[in-house]
Formats: structure tokens, sequence, C-alpha cells
């Protein structure tokens, strides 16, 4: 069994942040590996060591055989990275910033035009060429970010967060891109903050929180331990409240979550659910709403952790739903602003 | 997608470390993707080609004739003083492309790239010193449709453009430290604004040192912007040159000296 990357208790401080405390990390050769975590739990730190922009404090990382410090060099013509922080030129065109790679990366003039060319093409972007790309959308710019880190056909391909801020078209297409890589033999590490996400595309996922690994396993082994599924239930009369949160308790095992009159449990298995409906109906509880559907993130976290996805703040300003903003983008990067 | 985007190539051993001929390859690449940039973004021609020009005629035409008798002997007096002011405020290019590029992840993205570490700057400094000349070479152009007369020919003109250029070059280092130290791109400009203007205004470039307060003069006197400026007319007109060109390249030195440790502190501390 071959690694493409191993990283070995990896620290990094900033100030008195400890964005990294002691992870390892074992990817396979030709998988995709899923860093799942909320804001400030050291994804994109983690990311920015193992793609040499950031040394570490202590510990250490192999990237496709070669030391991320000794060898860097080597390292960086092996991978590509995608991400909030590696971004292409707004005031270029399309053509022109995959142009600009090629060159840096030794490709003569011809070469590089028609690896621009291929790209774009392959990334329905041909259209948009030669348009400053400050005037793409969302979807376009990842896109072309996308294309900007396959310049060079790396053999090890980073993603931090390639879907957040991405409306639902746009990240089906994405992760559609990423599959087709991964078919090609190209190991994939992704960050990301949505469960789906990681379950969707990785073949092995390690959700980390406030920079240590805290599970680790296939998205399967993942969702049975933290429970896979929420069951959501909210009474029509909110008198009956009291009886539901007893009820959901008891079938589930463990506290409920309330959020005004929806009662929420896990639902580890596949009992939960008539066991809920028996014992409503038996209570003769009247129910607006009763629904099943995936964990979240947060469910996952609270399973695992015993506390919420907290946002430290480190990595980006959040939205309400706790997911970074397309605009936090500047303060995704504390290690900068404090320096 | 084709799978011909994405397809490995046959393993290759990576090389060790950049040639220092790829490393200048590298360093003209991003050069030119910073002369591209002007063409998306006309403003940076503005900045490069109107400020100046407006400069040369708002100043000539307004206050010649009041500061030194008549447009004429004004346009002499100040044109070699302009350049070294408008070179200065060129210079913050530097360190606000610089800091665009930090803020915006294209650094970030560059550094991934198995390039030459020093190449991003340099052929920023590259790019910049090709406006840099192209400024200089305008504010000469429009200074002699006015009626400027250079006073050395080719030698002196040659002269003077490579005095400015050093000096730029040096003095664009402090634009580096700023661009490195402060948030947003924005900031470098305020800088340079509440930095070089009472500078150059504080200096001989527009009004003779004996026309000023004599507490001001003590200070003109020694400014290096003042200094410069001498320089740069001795050699377009005449008049002494040897030594204050050599005072302006200790100066530069000094500079280099001073702020090119600062800056690669700053820059190892930020990225």
């Amino acid at each position: 069994m071959s690694y493409a990357i191993q990283a070995d208790g990896l620290v990094k401080r900033f100030g008195a942040t400890t964005a990294l405390a002691g992870v390892d990390l074992a990817v396979q050769t030709g998988t995709v590996f899923g860093l799942l975590g909320p804001n400030g739990a050291g994804k994109t730190t983690a990311v920015r060591v193992l793609a040499t922009l950031l040394r570490p404090d202590a510990g250490s990382a192999r990237v496709g055989g070669y030391d991320v410090l000794r060898d860097a060099h080597q390292v960086r013509q092996l991978i590509g990275l995608t991400g909030q922080y590696a971004s292409v030129d707004e005031t270029l065109t399309g053509t022109e910033n995959l142009l600009l790679i090629g060159r840096l990366l030794g490709l003569p003039k011809a070469a590089a035009k028609a690896r621009a060319r291929e790209l774009l093409a392959d990334f329905h972007l041909s259209d948009a060429a030669d348009r400053a790309t400050k005037t793409y959308s969302g979807g376009m710019r990842r896109r072309l970010d996308l294309a900007a880190s396959l310049v060079g056909r790396p053999q090890l391909l980073f993603l931090d967060e390639p879907t957040t801020g991405l409306d639902p078209r746009s990240r089906n297409e994405l992760w559609g891109i990423v599959r087709e890589l991964v078919g090609t033999g190209v190991t994939v590490l992704l960050t990301t903050q949505y469960l789906d996400e990681a379950d969707q595309l990785a073949d092995e996922i390690a959700v980390v929180d406030h920079g240590r690994v805290i599970a680790q396993g296939a998205p399967e082994e993942l969702k049975l331990k933290t429970g896979g599924q929420a069951l959501t239930v909210r009474p029509a009369d909110p008198a009956d409240l009291g009886t539901v949160i007893s009820i959901m308790a008891e079938v589930a095992g463990a506290e409920p979550e309330i959020n005004q009159t929806a009662v929420t449990v896990p639902a580890i298995d596949d009992a939960v659910l008539p066991a809920a409906v028996r014992r409503l109906d038996r209570a003769q509880i009247r129910v607006a709403e009763l629904s099943l559907r995936g964990s979240t993130l947060d469910e996952v976290f609270l399973t695992l952790t015993g506390h919420r996805a907290e946002d430290d703040n480190d990595e980006g300003t959040s939205t309400d739903d706790g997911r970074v903003s397309e605009n936090g983008r500047h303060a995704a990067r504390p290690e900068r602003t404090s320096a | 997608m084709t799978a011909t985007a994405a397809a490995l190539h046959p393993p290759v051993v990576p090389s060790r470390s950049v040639s220092p001929a790829a490393g200048l390859r590298q360093t003209l690449s991003l050069a030119w993707r910073s002369l591209v940039q002007i063409r998306h973004n006309p403003m940076e021609l503005l900045d490069l080609s109107i400020q100046p020009i407006m400069f040369v005629l708002l100043f000539t035409y307004v206050f010649g004739t009041a500061i030194a008798g008549s447009s004429g002997d004004y346009l002499k007096f100040m044109l070699p003083g302009i350049m070294v002011q408008n070179a200065l405020f060129a210079t913050m290019t530097t360190g606000f492309g610089l800091n665009t590029d930090l803020t915006k992840g294209v650094f970030d993205r560059l550094r991934s790239l198995p390039i030459a570490r020093w190449s991003p700057l340099a052929g920023r400094i590259l790019a910049d010193t090709v406006k840099q000349a192209w400024s200089i070479a305008l504010l000469l152009g429009i200074g002699m449709v006015m009626g400027f007369r250079v006073g050395n020919g080719v030698l002196g003109v040659l002269g003077a453009f490579a005095l400015l250029l050093v000096f730029s070059l040096a003095t664009s280092w402090i634009s580096v430290l700023v661009g490195l130290l402060v948030s947003e791109p924005e900031k470098v400009q305020i800088f340079g604004f509440m930095v070089i203007f009472p500078l150059t205004f504080t200096s001989n470039v527009f009004v003779p040192t004996d026309k000023m307060p004599g507490w001001l003069q003590t200070w003109v006197e020694v400014n290096p912007v003042t200094i410069v400026a001498d320089a740069v007319r001795g050699l377009l007109l005449s008049g002494p040159v040897a030594w204050p060109v050599i005072q302006s390249l200790l100066w530069a030195a000094a500079i280099v000296v001073l702020f090119v440790p600062l800056s690669l502190r700053a820059f190892t501390r930020r990225v």
C-alpha cells in the first residue's frame, strides 16, 4: 500500500492560537481523502503545511514521498492547489492566467497556449476565455481555480473548501470534475464543512476539531458511529412539547435537541423512526412535522465531541449557518493578519 | 472533461532545484503578467500617464510665473524635480501590487508552484521599473513639447534615466515593506500620500530653497528628494553633477541596506 501523503504530529501555532495540535494523516495514493471540520478546526492550516506554504512548528510530513520542508521544491512539482487563498489573478483573463502558470512551469509558449485552451474547453470556460476573471461568476471562478491547479498535471491535488459559497448546480458540477480526476489516478485531499460533500467524494474522512483528528474512517463507518440520520418531530399543539421530548429521548436514547417546537434526535438505527411513531400515536399526539434526514456536521460533532461545531473564527467569517462566506477570504488567513 | 486534461505525466523524477536561468525566465513571465494587467485596468495607465502630465501642466501654468517669473523658466526648474516626485509615487505600485497579490491569494498560488522563490518579487520589480521608464520618458517628452531643452545631450538624458531608475529601485523596497505590513492595498496608497507628498513638497522640487522660511531650509537642504532633484537637474540641464549624483547613490545604498533586510524579515513573517 503506498501513501501519497503522510503526516506525523503536525503542530502549528499562531500566537496564542493552536491551529494544529498534533495531526497525523495517511492518504493512500489514488484515493480521495476528506478533512471535515468547522471553521477554525485547522483544515486550511493542514493543507497549507502539506502544500509547502507554511512551516509546521513540530512534526513532519511527506507528500509523494518527499519531505515538505527539506524537499519542498520536489513536492511543488507534484501538487496542484486550489483554495480560497490560492487564487487566480482577477485582472487577467482566463487564458492569460493559465498561460502564465504554464509558462512558469516551463512549458514553451505554444504548448502553454494549447494547454490553456484545452483546460478552458474542458471546464466549459471557452466562451469566457478572453474576459477578465473578475467578471466571472462564483462557479466559473472555482472552475478556473481548479483548471489553474491542473496545468502541470499534478499527481496530487489539494482542494481547500472547493464548493463553499457555490450554488447547488455549480457544486454538483465541481463534484463531477473531481470524480473524473480521481478516475485518472490523481490523489485528492479535500477539505470541507459539508458532511454530504465528504460523503459524496471521499473514500476516507478525518474529522478535525481544534487542530486534532477526532475521528477517522470510511464515510459509512463514520455515519454509523455518529448516527447517520436525525429524526425531527414537531407537535401540532405546543402543549404536547414536554411529552414529545420525553418520548423522543427514550426511543433514541439520547438527549433531544429542541428548536422552538421541533424536537430532534439522532436516529442511529432504523428502529428509532417506527418506535417514535408508535409511541406518539399511543400518546395521541397530533404531529405537524415528522422528518428523517442525514446528520449535519453539527450533529456529527455533537456526537463525536459532545460540543457543537464552534466558530473559533480563525478560518473565516461565518454566516448564520456556520459556513464560511465567500467574503471571508481575508479573515480566512489569521496567520497573515496577525503577523 | 476529456481524459487528456487530467491524464498524468509518466512518472518523472522531480528536479532538486530551480536553475538561475529558469528563475530568470519565470521572472520575465511574471513581469509580463504585471504589464498585461495594465490592459485590463486602464486606471493604472491613468496613474502612470495622466497624473504626471497633469502635474506638469498645472504647476507650469498656474504657479510658474508667480514662482520663477515665467512659465518657461519654471518648467526648466521644476521638470527634473517632478520626475523625482513622480518616480517616488510610482514606487508605491510595487507595494500596492504585492499587497493585492497577498490579500487576493495570488501569491500563495505562485508559492505553491515549483518556481524560484525570488521570482515573484523580482518579476514585479522588473515590471515596475519598465513602468517607471515609461513615466520618465513621458514627462521628458511632454516637457520638451512645452519648451524644455536638455543641456547635456543624450548622455545627460541617459544618466538622468539611470539615476532615477536606480533611486526608484532602491526606494521601491520601502514600498515592498509597506506592502508586506499593511492589511489591504488601499493602505499602501494612503502611506504613499501621507509620506511622499510632504517629503517632495519640502524639497526644492517645486520652490527654490531660498524662497522658504529659514527653519524649513535646513530640512530642505538635507532632504534626499532635493539631492536627487539637483542631480537630475545637473544631468538634464547643466551645473554640478558629480557631488549630487554621489550623494543620491549613497542615499539609494542606505535605503537598500536598511529596507531590504526589513522587507525580507516582514516577508518571512507574513508568508
